[in-house]
């Protein structure tokens, strides 16, 4: 029952190889088809994101052996040379396929740390394998496993609580200010790639009501399209200034758009009602000197920023709590493996028992010729009953003592001491 | 038996401090429960050693100082839990509001209580009059707290200053939310205590009024916090402007407690 991994990620592949290694689900569903028929697995599941394409699986014969076999198919699957795959691919085997797996699903492996997409993307991946019965229960305790690390480490570290790009860190701290963006409006003052981003995420959020002003008014137009928005006329401030409680600039000037003089007569119209100002310009497009004024939170790109580096520590810092997250669950897999394992040994123990017993009581009986059938019968019965009690202790102990399990370590060698000379089933 | 209760209803505070503490500093949700669950198990035992204390002295909890406070506590703890409840279970605040009911706790209890001698019957409408009057400044306490909260968090965003502290707090307007919710408790709670007081007065000596200094403060009280309930809802004072008037307005309250009480009321003495 060993389990084999053999995948690539941003860190061993170039973007052109993850773009042709990767799976849609169609293929995913095909490949794990496939590498049932060809009896490379008999429990196959894939895993494919922008950043990794990885294939779980459990060999009906030893890992390695399918390790390779896999290897081959990938490059055949996806045409492209062997060699060039080579280099790229990761193999794991056992333990370290367990860990590695529930390491992805707790955003220890990603390339944003502790990001929160790939835990759905490990739940889609399963869902659609099971689907489609390409699992079997070794990785679907594996994979249930993978889920409960995620969500542990989701809600008992800080490893993806806070905003890692200046994008997410603006609407954050407009939720830190505002609460839930649902009731309140944004206005997006340059239609840029940056102001995209952050639109994007304020329409994630739920954003009530977007406003776009910019010099050209047709990429104002797009924009706003893009994200159900209105546009404003360029430079009528008095009437853009009293609506939004988010305000986000990247227009590329060389002075200050907004001075304090501007928003001083915009905060007496709104009567005060706080805004948020992300000046993402540079030069900067907002007067430093607005902060000073009362209910104005203004943050430039630098500020945003810092906030990400402060974040990116505070992340680095939850690292070593949720390894201890990963290894509990690893340990509980391998416990469990042991236990389905060891079990099954006890079982071929008993069959060979059995067996022998006949043989012996066969070769034993033959000589007593005065014994009645029923006497012959008791004592079978009677030999029957001290095979089942030599073995009954050891079954329980095993199903019910996880310290017992951890220090079998090796069941291999318990099978070469009682059962040498017979094949694995 | 008292001093059991005393015992545990301490340790259980002690316990939701140092879970509402850990909470706000890892964010894990369970022992951020744990704390709400701490503090309600504090609750309960709290008020099983007031019904205790007031059996055994033969009086009500605040026919003296420290029953006072110690009641005072309690309701602070009830007008908190039901405010972490109402808003959606928000729980940073905990560890700012619970030393509050710890102190006033320990104060009551580790103190030696005065020599009482046993209260004589004033009926429902004096007790209401009474537990009304303190619940409103329990209540007025918390949206001190909730304003101090909210001043500091504003400082910090505004100078760009976050640390982990900024990201485990309840965002700006809730806050504001929750301020104005325990001052609207509070004015209730007030306004109705201050009615039954004037009732209770009639039905004894036949008239409504009588100058005692205790009257003109309450008033004055009242007065001050429905100007912050109007002026934190119009937007020109909303934000730090309204925070710093609720602060204030819990000085006077702290005046009205102390001062008044026991230098210039004739019949206010812990209440």
């Amino acid at each position: 029952m060993e389990i084999v991994l053999v995948g690539l990620n941003h860190r061993t592949a170039p973007v052109e190889v993850r773009e042709r290694v990767s799976f849609t689900i169609e293929q995913a569903r095909r490949a794990a088809q496939e590498l049932r028929e060809q009896g490379i697995l008999s429990e196959t599941l894939v895993l494919s994101t922008c950043n990794r394409s990885e294939v779980y699986g459990v060999p009906p014969e030893t890992a390695r052996g399918s390790a390779v076999a896999l290897s081959s198919f990938l490059s055949s699957f996806h045409s492209i040379r062997p060699d060039m795959l080579t280099e790229s691919l990761y193999h794991h085997y056992d333990q370290d396929a367990v860990r590695h797996l529930f390491r992805v699903s707790a955003g220890l492996d990603s390339m944003v740390l502790g990001e929160a997409e790939i835990l759905g993307q490990v739940r889609e991946a399963y869902r659609a394998a099971h689907d489609h019965h390409a699992t079997g229960p070794v990785l679907n305790r594996l994979f249930q496993g993978a889920l409960e690390v995620g969500k542990r480490v989701r809600t008992e570290t800080e490893l993806g609580a806070r905003p890692m790009s200046v994008a997410s860190a603006g609407v954050k701290l407009a939720e830190r200010i505002f609460g839930k963006l649902t009731q309140h409006s944004a206005l997006v003052l340059g239609a840029g790639a940056i102001s995209e981003q952050v639109v994007s995420q304020l329409h994630d959020r739920g954003i009530a009501r977007l406003y776009v002003m910019n010099r050209s008014r047709d990429r104002a137009e797009d924009l706003a399209k893009q994200f159900s928005g209105e546009v404003i006329a360029w430079g009528e401030w008095d009437t853009a200034l009293q609506l939004p409680d988010v305000l986000i600039s990247s227009l590329a000037t060389q002075e200050p758009v907004l001075n304090r003089e501007i928003l001083h007569r915009a905060m007496a119209a709104r009567g005060n009602r706080a805004i948020f100002l992300m000046d993402l310009g540079l030069p900067r497009n907002i007067d430093a000197a607005v902060a000073k004024l009362y209910n104005v939170y203004l943050y430039t790109l630098d500020d945003l920023t810092d906030v990400v580096q402060q974040n990116r520590n505070a992340r680095q810092s939850e690292i070593p709590r949720a390894e201890t997250i990963v290894e509990e669950h690893v340990g509980k897999f391998i416990s469990w493996q042991s236990s389905v394992e060891l079990i099954g040994l006890l079982d071929e123990l008993r069959g060979k028992l059995r067996e022998q017993r006949a043989a012996f009581l066969q070769e034993r009986l033959a000589a007593m010729h005065n014994l009645e059938a029923s006497d012959r019968a008791n004592i079978e019965t009677m030999m029957d009953e001290l095979l089942e009690k030599l073995l009954l202790a050891p079954a329980e102990r095993l199903r019910g003592e996880k310290e017992l399990r951890r220090k079998i370590q090796n069941v291999e060698a318990l099978r070469d001491l009682f059962l040498s000379g017979r094949e694995k089933p | 038996m008292t001093y059991m209760l005393i015992s545990l209803t301490a340790l259980a505070y002690v316990l939701s401090l140092g879970s509402y503490l850990q909470f706000l500093y890892t964010g894990k949700e369970l022992i951020g429960r744990l704390g709400t669950g701490f503090l309600a198990i504090g609750l309960i035992i709290h008020y099983l050693a007031l019904l205790e204390r007031s059996r055994g002295l033969h009086t009500v909890p605040y026919h003296d100082l420290y029953g006072s406070m110690s009641l005072f506590g309690w309701l602070l703890a009830i007008t908190y839990l039901t405010l972490e409840m109402y808003h959606h279970h928000q729980r940073s605040v905990g560890a700012f509001v619970v030393p509050f009911i710890l102190v006033f706790f320990l104060a009551a209890h580790l103190a030696p209580a005065d020599r009482l001698t046993p209260t004589p019957a004033r009926g429902v409408a004096f007790a209401l009059h009474v537990t009304l009057s303190i619940l409103a400044y329990s209540a007025f306490a918390l949206s001190c707290v909730l304003s101090l909260i909210f001043l500091g968090e504003q400082r910090l965003l505004r100078s760009r200053k976050l640390g982990d502290i900024v990201w485990r707090l309840p965002s700006l307007e809730l806050l504001e939310r929750m301020s104005q919710s325990s001052v609207l408790v509070g004015l209730i709670s007030i306004s109705i205590g201050t009615a039954l007081g004037f009732l209770w007065v009639d039905r004894l000596t036949g008239q409504y009024w009588y100058y005692d200094s205790k009257y003109i403060i309450t008033l004055v009280v009242l007065l001050l916090y429905v100007i912050y309930f109007q002026l934190a809802r119009t937007t020109a004072w909303r934000g730090a402007r309204a925070s710093k008037l609720c602060v204030f307005n819990f000085i006077v309250v702290i005046l009205s407690f102390t001062v008044v009480n026991l230098y210039l009321s004739q019949h206010h003495r812990y209440f």
